[in-house]
């Protein structure tokens, strides 16, 4: 498998940080959108620093890092519309970014205050799926009723390498075809699925999968914010046009670990990390930017403030949130009173309200 | 007031649920054109369209996974599992995604999925036809888990599971699709009792027989031919294994001081274990013998050549009926 994405590899922006043309994609960006995602691109990865560091001191359980995953994130994000509905994964943080889900309500999961986090209506993004696959289905039956509700909006669907092995995967690609869903699938290639390498998914490039279901894939340069974009919003266009499904494989690679708990220096050799390094989705847009005149030192320096400041205030409403309360969890087990719940919980608040104190 | 077949009872039910509601759709393998293999869904495409009774992939998991994107949607998918034992290509689905929603989303996403299952022994299918799986569904915190024993039942319930904001996994008793009962069609949802409590439906003072889908029936002739010998059986219809209605068989069982649960389902870990500890728990000084259960074996599902020996009959109720009385 080529190691470079291959000749296929849809490219707007080398990772020198020059300008380069595709005869089937581009976009055209004012200098301040530029700007708008490099300050997406940096924040993002403050967030997911930050948050790594905030694993470490003890503050979260876990965390699954994003870094080198920004553009693939950032780009396909921002290609949505207001209308359009986000399927995540776990590891989303830059989608959710887009979405206006706050960075704070994306640790409550991790935290463990939370199994979810925020308001799937309210965003127009579901909640963080943990079991490989599953939400690529609910994006289907989403866009499913998008299409009986007359709604031209689209569906956007995240998932990584790993997934794609999966059956719900494959059965969501044969839904979306034959009902010509208006649905993306977005596969994140970040090469590692935690220690199996793409090499333990797939003998064909992931893209190519879509051929056997009968609709487009196109492999974009997951690092490359512009190009990700203009790949991102051909296909929901397509599929807003009643064109049906596509699948993009975001070619791009998982600079940090699966999550906080793994290793990987204990399954890839660091020489693979240096290069990628070379790949890095900000600093090509960086040298663009500043080539251009578009942004100089003192620009960069306040994004770079931007985002310390918005470290601060992860690190403190981290260590602020609140508890969940005891009984919460017979909350919402149901929509409608069930019998053993209520009795449930009445037994917990007997238990607890029988201490000296009635607290336990 | 009509005599009906369930399976035409529960037609006609999926038919009103997609009349009154816009958002109701139904979802499954060869429900359209065919009908369904038991002809549930006899006709309901022809009137109702492609859009809302959608012949689906061969796929259970995604039958089910889809239909959680329709619910986030707004929409109330009733899909139906082809047979018991094909459902567990979609039970992923089923408990770690339709079950957990509505916790995980504090409310906000709520997932009104109704999930038919014909299910159970008696019609000698090949392997994967006869199963009863109900225990696995009503174990998991967020599912309700419900089966009718007769047509008018069928007829109410599969309607009031459509209208729950909850999901509901609906399992027919298939070996019953057949039976013939008066079913009224005129029936008022708001009036009706609730499908989520159990029903004394043969009153008596010996013994409490529980029971609920194919074995109401089996339940019934044992009450029958246990009174020619004198001996009055209290049967109570369950109707709902989740939530389980412990208050009435415990009413039933402070009357009788006895208890058997039937039910065609393994006995090990099933839902008359439950129903022994709890009415131990409560009932323990009304008890005048042992909670004894009756229903498969800790086997695969035999042979149809065997199952008439696997399932429990009116023989087998009437003994352990002999057994609770001996103590």
């Amino acid at each position: 498998m080529t190691a470079d994405g291959g000749p296929e590899l849809v490219q707007l922006l080398t990772p020198e940080g020059e300008r380069v043309h595709h005869p089937d994609y581009d976009v055209e960006l004012t200098p301040d959108q530029l700007r708008g995602l490099y300050r997406d691109l940096v924040l993002v990865r403050r967030v997911d620093a930050e948050a790594t560091a905030l694993q470490r001191q003890g503050e979260l359980g876990l965390w699954a890092q994003c870094v080198g995953q920004e553009a693939a994130q950032v780009g396909s994000g921002r290609a949505l519309a207001p209308g359009d509905f986000a399927f995540p994964t776990y590891r989303e943080h830059g989608v959710a970014w887009s979405r206006g889900v706050q960075p704070l309500q994306l640790l409550g999961l991790f935290r463990g205050v939370t199994n979810g986090g925020w308001d799937p209506h309210e965003h127009n993004m579901a909640l963080y799926t943990i079991v490989i696959g599953d939400q690529t289905l609910h994006a289907v039956g989403y866009a499913m009723g998008m299409q009986r509700d007359g709604d031209d909006s689209a569906v956007i669907c995240y998932f990584g390498d790993g997934a794609s092995s999966q059956g719900d995967v494959n059965e969501a690609f044969v839904f979306s075809a034959v009902y010509n869903a208006p649905v993306v699938f977005f596969c994140q290639n970040n090469q590692w699925a935690i220690s199996e390498p793409l090499e333990r998914q797939t003998r064909i490039p992931l893209y190519r999968r879509a051929d056997g279901f009968g609709f487009p894939g196109v492999r974009v340069d997951g690092n490359d914010v512009l190009a990700v974009l203009a790949v991102t919003q051909a296909a929901l266009a397509a599929a807003r046009e009643g064109q049906g499904p596509t699948l993009i494989e975001a070619f791009t690679y998982r600079m940090g670990a699966h999550t906080t708990s793994d290793d990987p220096t204990r399954y890839r050799v660091a020489a693979d990390l240096e290069a990628w390094k070379l790949k890095d989705p900000i600093e090509r847009l960086k040298v663009y930017l500043a080539r251009n005149g578009w942004a100089g030192h003192e620009w960069f320096a306040e994004i770079e403030a931007e985002a310390e400041a918005l470290a601060v205030d992860l690190r403190r409403g981290c260590r602020e949130m609140p508890e969940p309360e005891k009984t919460s969890m017979f909350d919402h087990v149901y929509a409608e009173p069930h019998a053993l719940v209520d009795e449930e919980r009445a037994q917990f608040e007997a238990y607890h309200a029988s201490f000296v104190g009635g607290g336990h | 007031m009509a005599v009906t077949t369930m399976a035409k009872a529960i037609n006609a039910g999926l038919r009103k649920a997609l009349e009154n509601d816009p958002k109701v759709l139904l979802m499954g393998e060869d429900i359209g054109k065919l009908g369904g293999v038991f002809r549930v869904t006899d006709g309901l495409q022809k009137d109702f369209g492609e859009a809302r009774v959608i012949d689906s992939p061969l796929a259970e998991s995604g039958i089910v996974g889809t239909a959680v994107g329709l619910a986030m949607r707004g929409f109330r998918p009733v899909v139906e599992i082809q047979f018991d034992g094909f459902v567990f290509p979609a039970f992923d689905q089923i408990v770690t995604q339709v079950a957990k929603h509505n916790a995980r989303s504090a409310g906000r996403t709520p997932m009104p999925i109704t999930i038919r299952i014909p299910y159970g022994g008696g019609i000698g299918a090949v392997e994967h036809h006869s199963e009863s799986p109900e225990a696995y569904f009503a174990h998991t915190a967020g599912l309700r888990v419900i089966s009718p024993s007769n047509p008018a039942d069928a007829f109410a319930m599969v309607q009031q599971a459509i209208a729950c904001d909850d999901p509901v996994v609906f399992f027919e008793p298939k070996r019953r699709y057949w039976d013939k009962a008066d079913v009224d069609e005129s029936l008022d949802l708001a009036t009706a009792p609730s499908p989520f409590r159990a029903r004394v439906v043969r009153p008596g003072t010996s013994v409490t027989v529980v029971c609920y889908g194919p074995m109401v029936r089996t339940c019934l002739e044992a009450a029958s031919a246990a009174a020619a010998e004198g001996i009055e059986l209290e049967v109570v219809d369950l109707r709902s294994m989740s939530p389980l209605d412990v208050d009435t068989v415990a009413a039933s069982v402070r009357r009788t001081g006895r208890l058997v649960v039937v039910h065609e389902a393994p006995v090990f870990l099933g839902v008359g274990a439950e129903l022994a500890a709890r009415i131990t728990e409560t009932c323990f000084y009304s008890l005048e013998a042992p909670v004894l259960r009756v229903g498969g074996y800790h086997t695969p599902y035999p042979p149809a050549r065997l199952e008439e020996d696997y399932l429990p009959d009116l023989d087998r109720v009437l003994d352990a009926v002999d057994r609770s009385l001996a103590f």
